[in-house]
């Protein structure tokens, strides 16, 4: 893992669809057995330009999830390597079953991928704003459960799948992310970055919220409070290590993500610091409710995803020291 | 094999199957009856396959989506070579290669691991797929049960092969006429399963499925369908050629018995054998 952090964030100019589709066009012109699905949702998932490329490797499954899955999972069998997407309620909580058993107890070799995490799934409303995606998942054995947080991290992440066997989900954000990273990091799956070292709360995040987790420990600073940021971008596996070490070191943590804490980031961490290091905590995130429409901006503040309320939940887990 | 020796085979495949059974005192007994002779047409003749590579990449598949039906699939495995007629002995026992339901991890020959019923279709679509993209010229089998068409699933991949020509793939629909609950009739009607399978564009025809020279016809004229997947609709018997599960009609899905009530049916599958023998 060598990564560098950025002095200054800022929107990236590019789309991490555009990101994802570019990435994975350069792999298929020296792997050709990799393949994509889609399931009637090519114009939103943003690879047209890979069906364009790879028509024979490229299959529009039309607008039926379950077949999708088993297909990929069927590819996989004569050694293909298929990255199947949807919208991600529709990748996951829909084809639960089919990922558990098509995919991962007959231990194929599946890349799923769900767009529009949480709240970034703003007009299309409740019924597409997934809560509980990661957690639906989250109890299948040895699956990989992914969130990059920008472009360079999730182009690392796709180029690191070529070497990789099993089920691997990524909750992936079409639009443009925060920039975190310097191109040419590394990361490693199960290790998360330490993005902001500090000494008194440790906040850990993924995606959109670990652009807010370092807006409040900016603010937090401001105050005199020392915060550690970790990027937890897989939450499975979680990183058994970095955490435990740093709730240790700052007797204080808080998770922030977007998706329902009940089943997510922090439930997971929470799970973690039980077995290894019991820490006073708190949890920014969707506090067990249902996704509702919006814009982005709106529905942020609606469940709480802000920096603000992360300060606030700093303050009260150190309270708890 | 010729047709006189797959019928030596699949009553083989009967008498192997229905020992498992009787060792263990309980199983879904009817539903592997009934695919005794496609199994043995398969295995005996059809399939390109390598029982001491069973991981041979250039290699046609079978897919059981019924996958309770893995006890007649294992019998078959163990008669080609694929593992010693002993360990059909330890069906379900802890520890085993041969679990209740197919799994491809877990036992030499089985292509894909089932037992969620609807999922074969799928991945037998996505082996077939997959086949075409690679220029494969092998086959993919599918055997689906007729209650199993009760889930929507199958007939997403119905249209899915249609729609993909995969004319690679040839599947069974195991119509035997029972699910668990009862006849397919009273719990969720099929309707006229040759009609609906040849609405989404499937090659479909209907033979009698204890018929060995039916089926290697119908599979004959499957291979030479081209731009479709072909459907064999199986007309079955559930239970066929064990008195005992044929007394338990219509609830003989799964059968609880002492082993010693298996023993005429077994006695029974024995002399057909031996009578199948001398007429081969």
């Amino acid at each position: 893992m060598s990564y560098t952090i950025r002095n200054t964030f800022e929107k990236s100019a590019v789309e991490m669809r555009k990101v994802y589709t570019d990435t994975l066009i350069d792999m298929a012109r020296k792997n050709d057995k990799i393949c994509i699905l889609d399931a009637d949702l090519v114009g939103s998932s943003g690879t047209k330009a890979f069906f364009k490329e790879f028509p024979e490797r490229a299959i529009d499954c039309g607008i039926q999830e379950a077949n999708m899955i088993g297909v990929a999972a069927g590819l996989s069998a004569v050694g293909m390597v298929p990255y199947a997407h949807s919208f991600a309620p529709f990748a996951t909580r829909r084809v639960l079953d089919q990922i558990f058993i098509s995919c991962a107890y007959a231990k194929n070799n599946v890349r799923i991928v769900g767009t529009d995490p949480g709240v970034t799934a703003a007009y299309n409303g409740g019924t597409h704003m997934p809560f509980e995606d990661m957690g639906c998942l989250m109890s299948i054995p040895q699956i990989t459960l992914i969130e990059p947080a920008d472009t360079v991290q999730l182009e690392w992440v796709i180029r690191e799948l070529e070497n990789t066997h099993g089920v691997y989900y990524i909750r992936l954000l079409r639009k443009n992310a925060m920039e975190i990273y310097e191109p040419g990091s590394k990361f490693e799956f199960g290790k998360a970055p330490v993005v902001r070292d500090g000494n008194d709360v440790v906040i850990i995040a993924s995606g959109i919220m670990l652009h807010e987790a370092i807006k409040a420990a900016d603010e937090l600073q401001k105050e005199g409070i020392s915060a550690a940021v970790l990027n937890a971008f897989t939450w499975k596996p979680l990183d058994n290590e970095t955490i435990p070490a740093y709730a240790k070191k700052c007797g204080a943590v808080v998770t922030a993500e977007n998706h329902n804490v009940v089943g997510g980031l922090g439930s997971a961490v929470a799970h973690c610091l039980a077995m290894n290091c019991p820490t006073p905590m708190e949890m920014v995130g969707v506090q067990d409710e249902f996704g509702e429409v919006g814009t982005e901006d709106f529905l942020r503040n609606r469940f709480n995803l802000t920096a603000t309320e992360i300060v606030k939940k700093a303050k009260a887990a150190i309270a708890k020291k | 094999m010729n047709t006189k020796e797959l019928r030596v085979f699949a009553e083989e495949i009967r008498v192997e199957t229905l020992k498992e059974f009787m060792n263990l005192g309980f199983g879904h007994v009817g539903g592997s009856m009934s695919i005794v002779e496609t199994l043995a047409v398969l295995y005996g003749k059809e399939m390109h396959i390598d029982p001491k590579n069973p991981q041979m990449e250039d290699r046609d598949r079978l897919v059981i989506s019924k996958g309770h039906a893995g006890p007649a699939l294992y019998a078959t495995l163990a008669l080609k070579g694929y593992f010693p007629l002993e360990v059909l002995l330890t069906l379900n026992q802890g520890g085993t290669i041969l679990p209740s339901h197919c799994d491809r991890l877990k036992t030499p020959g089985v292509d894909m691991t089932t037992g969620s019923l609807g999922q074969g279709m799928s991945t037998a679509c996505g082996i077939a797929l997959g086949n075409k993209i690679k220029k494969s010229d092998k086959y993919t089998y599918l055997i689906l049960g007729d209650g199993e068409c009760n889930e929507g699933q199958v007939w997403e991949g119905a249209m899915f092969a249609s729609h993909q020509k995969l004319d690679n793939l040839i599947i069974f629909v195991d119509y035997n006429k029972l699910q668990l609950d009862g006849t397919t009739e009273d719990i969720l009607n099929l309707g006229d399963m040759v009609d609906k399978f040849a609405s989404f564009g499937c090659h479909t025809v209907k033979v009698n499925g204890h018929d060995i020279a039916a089926i290697e016809e119908a599979i004959t004229n499957a291979k030479n369908t081209k731009g479709v997947p072909s459907v064999i609709v199986l007309d079955t018997i559930k239970g066929n050629g064990c008195p005992l599960c044929l007394s338990q009609f219509p609830n003989n899905h799964h059968l609880k018995f002492k082993p010693e009530d298996m023993v005429e049916s077994v006695k029974l599958a024995e002399e057909t054998l031996a009578k199948v023998k001398e007429e081969a």
